[in-house]
């Protein structure tokens, strides 16, 4: 029985595998919904036709796919030195932070091509100064780094609530929440609701990711520290320096979401922004294999998920968000940690058909 | 020319009223709520408003449309789809909705909304705020004479200046029964989270127990599930918040806080059914019956006649403006 063993062609490892494991995971939510009594091709009509049916249902998809293209790349480009950064919510929390401080203290003095600009660098900044704090730690004291980012994340909760209710809310609000931004501080939209100029910069930041990793000097130390992290000492890697190189690198890019958020749709500092983009970057990474072509498509398939989602939750009252939870849940499940099920299956059919 | 304009004018003065009329009787009432973070079935905040929307169904026999976001973007998001879907009135629950509502607002000036816990200045807005310091004053009260050890504690959700307005009133009234009482307080957490987190509730109301509390207000939505349960497996004294808690553990639930989000909800719908309803501002405290404590038949046995008699001159008392209760928000600090 050699047929199991031959490697599969690489188009069915790229495309077919993963097709496979989202319509195995969609039988599955099929199931579910039966049982709770909803006809499951309706509700996956509805799911599709909410995420890409109309323009408004693709900008919603779009801007929620910019936010996990910025966790998912966050958390690559850790991955690739063989760090594990869990503080993406944290530091896209203190990525907006900076960026809302930067627009508080000057969107009254700059035009918006100025504006912009130092809001994004600013949101990059804060949001890699949070991943640098358990970097450091990581480095010269030896605390792991999935223990620390992960408690940052409860720090950045604790001081954004400080500031909102205490700081920076605006006089005479109810709500904790700053006050509002001037337009110049606005991120221009594409074509109304939520879609902002924010995925361009997911884009290009997909781009420079890819160039970094694979065609830079620092990218090739980062990836040999990953693999083999004696083999980069032997090669002359300061390991140290290299570990505060990529967790200030997936600070910043988690800080983005920040950008999209704050500058793109809320127009002023709320709280609770990052909304769990934190974590699922670590499944559109995982899913992506952490590469930005693929994590730029898992973004893609998770903000359809939320988008579409929402509108099944919208239309069918058993559906409740729970349940969209739980749907989003079973395709990480399948297309995660489940990814290798249905290889040896393609393997077979594949040796059935070339003897 | 223009006396032709005037007389257009005139006529539609005229006809305006009864087309108006015509227009309220023909517009069936399609009501829709969206939540907040806490969610649908919290027991508490937004499972009264459900309440509310549920009586009205029970009564006009018109389904009520509602969401349950996930998220800060889907607020607007899902109040943008409902206005977009002509569902009139939609209800917007809790605050953290105000940013969102009035950019909805604005955009569909015809459809009438009415948000709960904060305030939206527009002519199609409906804004609903209670006077929570007032009802927590009389629940303070009764907490400080119920109270054997003389501490009796607070714990809240989320630490906001909402939440801590209830435990300022409480404080307050805590102080008035009882000068030399003692209040122990914890928030269960910094994050919306804090408002659905039932575990971290009890163990906050086990480690008050522990350090001689015998009356526990639980003001934390979803979380105070938790708060009540400790308090009941411990034979200790719970008050609930928001709806009528009181039937959750008879015997071991003091009282409750109410907050008649289910009266907002269930007239903004009637109003709209009878074409009189107004976007306005209103305050709901004592005087209005917008908060009060709840005595029924879970709970007649462990409100004395004193008990009764104290609360209910304090509550006149506050309706008639000799004791005023502060009120936190008003100026961030309990004095």
């Amino acid at each position: 029985m050699t047929l199991s063993r031959r490697p599969l062609p690489a188009w069915a490892d790229i495309v077919l595998l993963p097709l496979v494991n989202i319509a195995l995971a969609f039988v599955t939510v099929g199931i579910i919904v039966r049982i709770i009594g909803v006809d499951p091709f309706h509700a996956l009509s509805l799911l599709v036709v909410g995420a890409v049916g109309s323009p408004e249902s693709i900008g919603y998809t779009l801007y929620y796919a910019t936010n996990f293209i910025f966790t998912g790349l966050a958390v690559a480009v850790a991955f690739h030195g063989g760090l594990f950064n869990i503080g993406g919510e944290g530091q896209a929390y203190l990525g907006g932070l900076g960026c809302g401080l930067a627009i508080l203290a000057l969107d009254r003095y700059l035009p918006a091509w100025l504006m912009i600009p130092v809001g994004i660098a600013a949101a990059a900044l804060f949001g890699a100064a949070w991943a640098a704090v358990p970097a450091w730690l990581q480095a010269w004291r030896g605390s792991h780094i999935v223990i620390t980012t992960i408690m940052f994340n409860f720090v950045a909760a604790a001081l954004m609530v400080y500031l909102m209710v205490n700081v920076l809310i605006a006089p005479g609000s109810m709500t904790p929440q700053s006050r509002g931004f001037a337009p110049s501080a606005f991120l221009p939209q594409m074509g109304g609701n939520a879609l902002n100029l924010s995925l361009l910069l997911a884009l290009a930041c997909c781009v420079a990711v890819w160039v970094f990793l694979w065609h830079t000097p620092w990218g090739y130390a980062l990836r040999t520290m990953g693999h083999n992290p004696e083999a980069a000492v032997y090669a002359g890697t300061n390991l140290r320096h290299m570990t505060m190189l990529a967790m200030c690198l997936s600070g910043a890019l988690a800080g983005f979401v920040g950008v999209n958020e704050l500058m793109g749709v809320h127009h002023r500092i709320v709280l609770d922004f990052p909304a769990g983009y934190g974590f699922a970057g670590i499944a559109v990474a995982l899913m992506g294999r952490n590469h930005p072509l693929g994590i730029a498509l898992a973004a893609l398939l998770f903000g359809a998920l939320q988008q579409g989602g929402a509108e099944l939750a919208f239309d069918i009252p058993q559906i409740t968000r729970e349940t969209v939870v739980l749907i989003q849940g079973l395709v990480i499940l399948f297309s995660g940690a489940l990814v290798q099920l249905p290889r040896p299956w393609l393997q077979a059919l594949f040796a059935f058909r070339r003897p | 020319m223009k006396g032709w304009i005037l007389s257009l004018l005139a006529l539609v003065a005229v006809t305006g009223p009864n087309m108006a009329g015509v227009a309220e009787a023909q517009t069936t009432v399609k009501p829709a709520i969206v939540y907040a973070n806490g969610g649908k079935f919290d027991k508490s905040f937004n499972e009264g408003v459900s309440n509310g929307a549920q009586k009205f169904t029970k009564e006009t026999g018109i389904a009520v449309a509602d969401f349950e976001p996930s998220n800060e973007t889907q607020f607007e998001q899902a109040l943008r789809r409902f206005a977009q879907r002509g569902q009139d009135p939609i209800i917007a629950v809790g605050f953290s909705q105000a940013v969102a509502l009035e950019k909805v607002a604005k955009e569909f000036p015809n459809t009438h909304f009415t948000i709960i816990d904060s305030v939206v200045k527009l002519p199609n807005v409906q804004s609903v705020v209670f006077r929570e310091h007032e009802g927590s004053f009389l629940v303070g009260i009764l907490a400080a004479m119920a109270s054997k050890t003389g501490k009796v504690g607070f714990v809240g959700g989320m630490d906001i200046p909402l939440v801590r307005k209830f435990q300022c009133g409480y404080e307050q009234g805590i102080k008035y029964a009882n000068p030399n009482a003692e209040l122990i307080s914890n928030m269960t957490g910094t994050t919306p989270a804090a408002w659905n987190d039932p575990g971290r509730g009890a163990e906050l109301a086990k480690g008050q127990i522990d350090r001689g509390v015998d009356v526990i207000y639980a003001a934390a939505g979803s979380t105070g599930i938790g708060i009540l349960q400790a308090v009941k497996d411990r034979g200790k004294l719970g008050i609930g918040v928001d709806s009528n808690q009181n039937h959750l553990h008879p015997g071991n639930m003091l009282t409750s806080m109410l907050k008649r989000v289910d009266v907002a909800a269930y007239n903004s719908f009637k109003a709209m059914q009878a074409g009189t309803w107004k976007g306005d501002v209103s305050v709901l405290g004592l005087k209005e019956g917008g908060v009060d404590w709840a005595l029924d038949q879970y709970n007649e046995k462990l409100i004395t006649p004193e008990m009764k008699a104290k609360v209910e001159a304090a509550k006149a008392d506050i309706i008639s403006g000799k004791i005023v209760v502060v009120d936190y928000m008003s100026n961030n600090a309990c004095k």
